[in-house]
């Protein structure tokens, strides 16, 4: 029971990846009608804005501090942080402490930027070309960000650390009055899980609260009418392609703990996520996410000692595995109608 | 008995009764046509022919077998051909090697590995196909792309591709839908000339009363997703009860 | 000839003699020349270009025909070679087997995968069969090691038992392959001047397979399935109520592309014996995409022209660093010599898979149909040009 909970919490944040990729994807889908190859890079893109902003934020200004001397009798040169300089030493390092989760606030202008351009110089003219064509475009396109990652960033895993508060592990089970030592949980997944939700809440609920939400959701049924009633629905759409970039990017900046940053995590997550969404069912949004939750939770399952003594290598291939024995039996998927956002 | 039986047949979608209980039969060399007001049932009848749809109850036989749960090339491979309201060719392709493909799914069957074979060297077949296109009067067009013929043209090489197939049953779903007046009568005399020409049943599914006069040698009239009558076209128009049903609607 | 139409013969023709002439053709600027460094008559090289023609006119067997759009063809690449190498490890070192037990299991597999995949179209059968060539990836880096040897690669061993053949040479290295005692790696030089050509056995045997394959293509494109297979690239709702199942069909010119792949991954294997997992990944696949575009899908040509063009400047920009950019540009004045040399350094060397990605987005964006209708377009051009000038009023008298 305990070891199986356990494993549910495993689940819990690569699945929250999967849940946020896959459902960007779908809106991407839903809306504009067009497979993003690229989406992976945004995931990418944005785990990389907490790496700029931490580099950002570790600038430092070189002085002399004249008291010490190195091992060489020379005047001791020491690295001070700007942020540190300008803020003092104690705030200055609680910002380069809690560089991640700032990095929050500058990667959501940063990813819509980056989709609205996206949109606007590239996807807005593929939309009438065949499927084929948004797939290879799109898909040079991730490789083309990939590769300036890599140039600029290097090929190695940078790593992004947690605040120090939130780093290390607690006994998540014998909070919940379980046996003390068996449930050990890293703080930092918890609140990858936690975010995550908030994020999908909130795309929910603002898909299906707002004026613009509604007239997205009848888009992704139904284009055509909706263009017919005079509703500028390209100018929603770009707008509807930025916020699936930022979702994306989010997803990236807060999994850098968890996962230093390199520059093929996109494509690595792109894969998986895919399946998610035909798992889920093209189109369907509640079904990207259940799929992506059910699936990372399956991984870990599969990725046990018991079970990979069991059938070796399970762990590799489950969500292939399952992604084809879904498409065989429902071939839309769990929750998916096609063109219908909601079953 | 007719070559094409439908019985008792049924069709639900959720709360929408869209068939029930049509009975048909279409006589041997015989133009059937099927009429009826929007919604009434046509197409998803048309549907329930040729294996897009399956009815929940009731059966259909054409030619003393059931179709019931053939896919749509098993159905063609038994003898029914199918026109669609709007012309499904291969546009990417000539209107010459379009009338090919039906030719070899006809000597062929559904799958042959002719992999190694030349298209060039089935003289025979080009023949065969070639003469459709006379019949047709489209020979000038046989190496033209089919996708950049205009409307009225498609439709007529799609109806060639079906007949180069000698179906025993030619379905036509709304053959002169959305077609100007022009097209309608060149579509009009091709199919009279068709009829008077060759052996063929033909069940047509129309909108326009002037084509279904023109050609039809037994009217269904469906309404509500149930056959109202079945009989001459000279009966049809004087019947009461397709007034109501045409009026009623357009009232 | 070979029931070909006059133009498909001339094709064919053309390209056997381009094939066979290769050394020459391409190792055009004298050895030591400053241009030297373009020169492609290398036999490494030019076993790619035809090698690689085989992996892309397969894959237009099965994207240019139907449409249908496969993300994991790299998946029977590597399995050709892994089972290229077995045979060489197990059998004997002739080519022979290792390429027909290639070609026999990865169209296996091909069927497997054709088979499941196929039962849906457009993004989703994308995405299936590169699911699949991502799950084969994993398997064959993690898993299947004592069948792949994991991340090292498949290699051959002094140990091997090779039944039919000898473990060990003589002087106890590991044996070569050959063509029935033919070395593949065997190079005839030819000093001819200022120039070397260099006549590779492997280069040979692997450019008259590709132009076996290459008729072998021309042959389905002019047959009936190559029809049937444009038919259901235009329309598959016609073909199914022109009683055509469009599935076997679909499966069978899958199942061809794949032992076209498997062909090709075999040969590699035969050049220089080892397989590696990296063959099957994603990139591998998207470059093949890639070749068969740019040359132009659907075309006989154009894979081939593809794959030429992609190896050679991925030869040529890997070779390229700073020092070579600064030699080029020294022409120009200092400031703007750095200037030039600074932005272009990201594009090449290792750069090279960041020009590739900006290609992919050109081709597609701008030209469609590829480097054919490229030259199609030009021609145009010119007749165009041509048409007008015969219209223009001559003031020559006529003769």
């Amino acid at each position: 029971m305990d070891a199986i909970f356990l494993q549910i919490l495993n689940g819990l944040d690569k699945g929250s990846a999967y849940a946020l990729i896959a459902l960007g994807l779908t809106l991407i889908f839903g809306t504009l009608g067009v497979v993003n190859f690229a989406h992976g890079a945004l995931f990418m893109l944005g785990s990389f804005c907490a790496v700029t902003l931490n580099k950002i934020l570790n600038l430092s200004v070189e002085t002399i501090d004249p008291t010490k001397t190195d091992f060489l009798g020379n005047p001791l040169k020491v690295k001070t942080p700007y942020v540190q300089a300008w803020f003092g030493d104690d705030f200055g390092a609680a910002i380069i402490d809690w560089g991640v989760p700032l990095a929050i606030l500058f990667t959501i202008p940063v990813m819509i930027g980056i989709g609205f351009i996206m949109e606007r110089g590239l996807i807005k003219h593929f939309y009438k070309r065949p499927h084929a064509d948004q797939i290879l475009v799109t898909f040079g396109l991730a490789i083309v960000l990939q590769e300036l990652i890599k140039y600029f960033f290097g090929a190695n895993p940078i790593p992004t650390p947690a605040p120090d508060a939130f780093k290390g592990s607690f006994d998540f089970g014998a909070m919940l009055g379980m046996d003390p030592n068996v449930i050990i949980y890293p703080y930092w997944r918890l609140i990858y899980f936690g975010f995550a939700a908030v994020i999908i809440g909130a795309v929910f609920a603002f898909l299906q609260f707002t004026t613009f939400g509604m007239v997205v959701r009848a888009g992704m049924a139904d284009r055509e009418t909706v263009g017919l009633l005079g509703i500028n629905i390209d100018k929603r759409f770009t707008i509807m392609f930025g916020i699936a970039a930022a979702v994306a990017g989010l997803a990236g900046v807060m999994y850098g703990p968890i996962n230093s940053p390199n520059y093929h995590m996109g494509m690595d997550f792109l894969v998986l996520s895919f399946v998610v969404v035909v798992v889920g069912g093209m189109g369907s949004l509640p079904g990207a996410v259940l799929a992506g939750f059910l699936l990372g939770i399956l991984e870990s399952f599969a990725s046990m000692t018991q079970v990979i003594d069991l059938i070796p290598g399970i762990n590799q291939i489950i969500i292939y595995v399952v992604a084809i024995i879904i498409l065989l039996t429902r071939p839309r998927g769990l929750m998916g109608r096609k063109g219908v956002m909601e079953d | 008995m007719g070559i094409l039986e439908v019985k008792g047949v049924n069709k639900r979608f959720g709360g929408l009764q869209a068939l029930s209980d049509v009975n048909l039969s279409v006589k041997e060399n015989t133009v059937h046509a099927i009429i009826g007001p929007n919604g009434a049932g046509k197409s998803t009848l048309l549907n329930c022919l040729v294996g897009k749809l399956i009815p929940d109850t009731g059966s259909v036989m054409f030619d003393g077998q059931s179709v019931l749960g053939r896919k749509p090339y098993q159905i063609n491979q038994m003898g029914i051909s199918r026109v669609f309201q709007t012309p499904e060719i291969f546009g990417d392709l000539t209107v010459l090697e379009n009338m090919m493909i039906p030719c070899f799914a006809r000597r062929d069957g559904a799958f042959r590995l002719h992999a190694y074979e030349s298209v060039a060297a089935e003289k025979e077949l080009a023949e065969k196909a070639e003469q459709m296109l006379i019949d047709v009067n489209m020979i000038e067009k046989r190496h033209m792309h089919s996708a950049s013929m205009s409307r009225g043209d498609k439709r007529r090489l799609e109806t060639a591709m079906c007949l180069v197939q000698e179906p025993r049953l030619l379905l036509l779903d709304e053959p002169t839908a959305g077609m100007a007046r022009a097209d309608t009568n060149n579509t009009i005399d091709l199919l009279k000339e068709i009829k008077e020409k060759r052996d063929i049943t033909m069940a047509i599914i129309e909108h326009d009363m002037h084509v279904v006069f023109s050609l039809a040698d037994r009217i269904t009239v469906l309404a509500q997703g149930t056959p109202l009558v079945e009989d001459a076209p000279e009966n049809i128009k004087g019947n009461p009860k397709v007034r109501e049903a045409y009026l009623g609607e357009s009232a | 000839m070979f029931g070909l139409d006059k133009k498909d013969s001339t094709l064919l023709l053309i390209v056997a003699v381009l094939t066979m002439f290769a050394p020459f053709i391409l190792n055009p600027f004298p050895e030591g020349s400053a241009l030297a460094q373009f020169n492609a008559g290398y036999p490494d090289l030019m076993q790619r270009f035809v090698i690689f023609g085989i992996f892309a006119i397969g894959f237009n067997i099965l994207f240019g025909l139907t449409g249908y759009l496969s993300f994991g063809h790299a998946a029977f690449l590597g399995v050709g070679s892994y089972a290229a190498v077995w045979m060489f490890k197990l059998l004997s070192m002739n080519v022979i087997p290792a390429i027909f037990l290639a070609i026999v299991v990865s169209g296996l597999f091909a069927l497997l995968i054709g088979f499941i995949s196929l039962r849906r179209s457009g993004i989703y059968f994308s995405i299936l069969t590169l699911a699949f060539a991502q799950m084969m990836f994993a398997l064959a880096y993690s898993v299947l090691t004592p069948i792949t040897n994991g991340e090292t690669g498949l290699q051959l061993t002094l140990n091997d038992p090779r039944v039919l053949g000898q473990s060990a040479t003589a002087d106890g290295s590991i044996p070569v392959t050959s063509l029935f005692g033919m070395e593949m790696r065997q190079t005839f030089q030819l000093d001819m001047g200022a120039w070397l050509f260099q006549f590779n056995v492997g280069y040979y045997f692997s450019a008259v397979i590709m132009l076996i394959a290459f008729f072998i293509a021309i042959r389905i494109f002019r047959s009936p399935f190559g029809m049937m297979l444009r038919a259901v690239k235009s329309n598959q709702q016609r073909v199914n109520y022109t009683g055509l199942n469009a599935r076997p069909y679909t499966l069978a010119a899958f199942v061809i592309s794949g032992m076209y792949a498997g062909l090709a991954g075999g040969l590699l294997a035969s050049m220089d014996p080892l397989a590696g997992a990296e063959r099957m990944q994603w990139t591998a696949s998207g470059e093949v995409v890639l070749m068969t575009i740019l040359g132009g899908a659907g075309t006989l040509i154009g894979p081939v022209l593809g794959a030429g063009f992609i190896k050679y400047f991925e030869n040529i920009f890997s070779k390229i660093n700073d020092n070579v950019l600064h030699e080029w540009f020294a022409f120009l004045p200092d400031g703007l010599e750095n200037f030039v040399v600074f932005v272009m350094h990201p594009f090449i060397g290792k750069g090279w898979n960041l020009t590739l990605g900006i290609l992919f987005m050109l081709v597609v964006i701008f030209l469609p149909g590829g480097l054919v209708e490229g030259g199609q377009r030009i021609a145009k051009l010119f007749r165009k040009g041509k048409a007008k000038d015969s219209a223009k009023p001559t003031t020559k008298p006529a003769e």
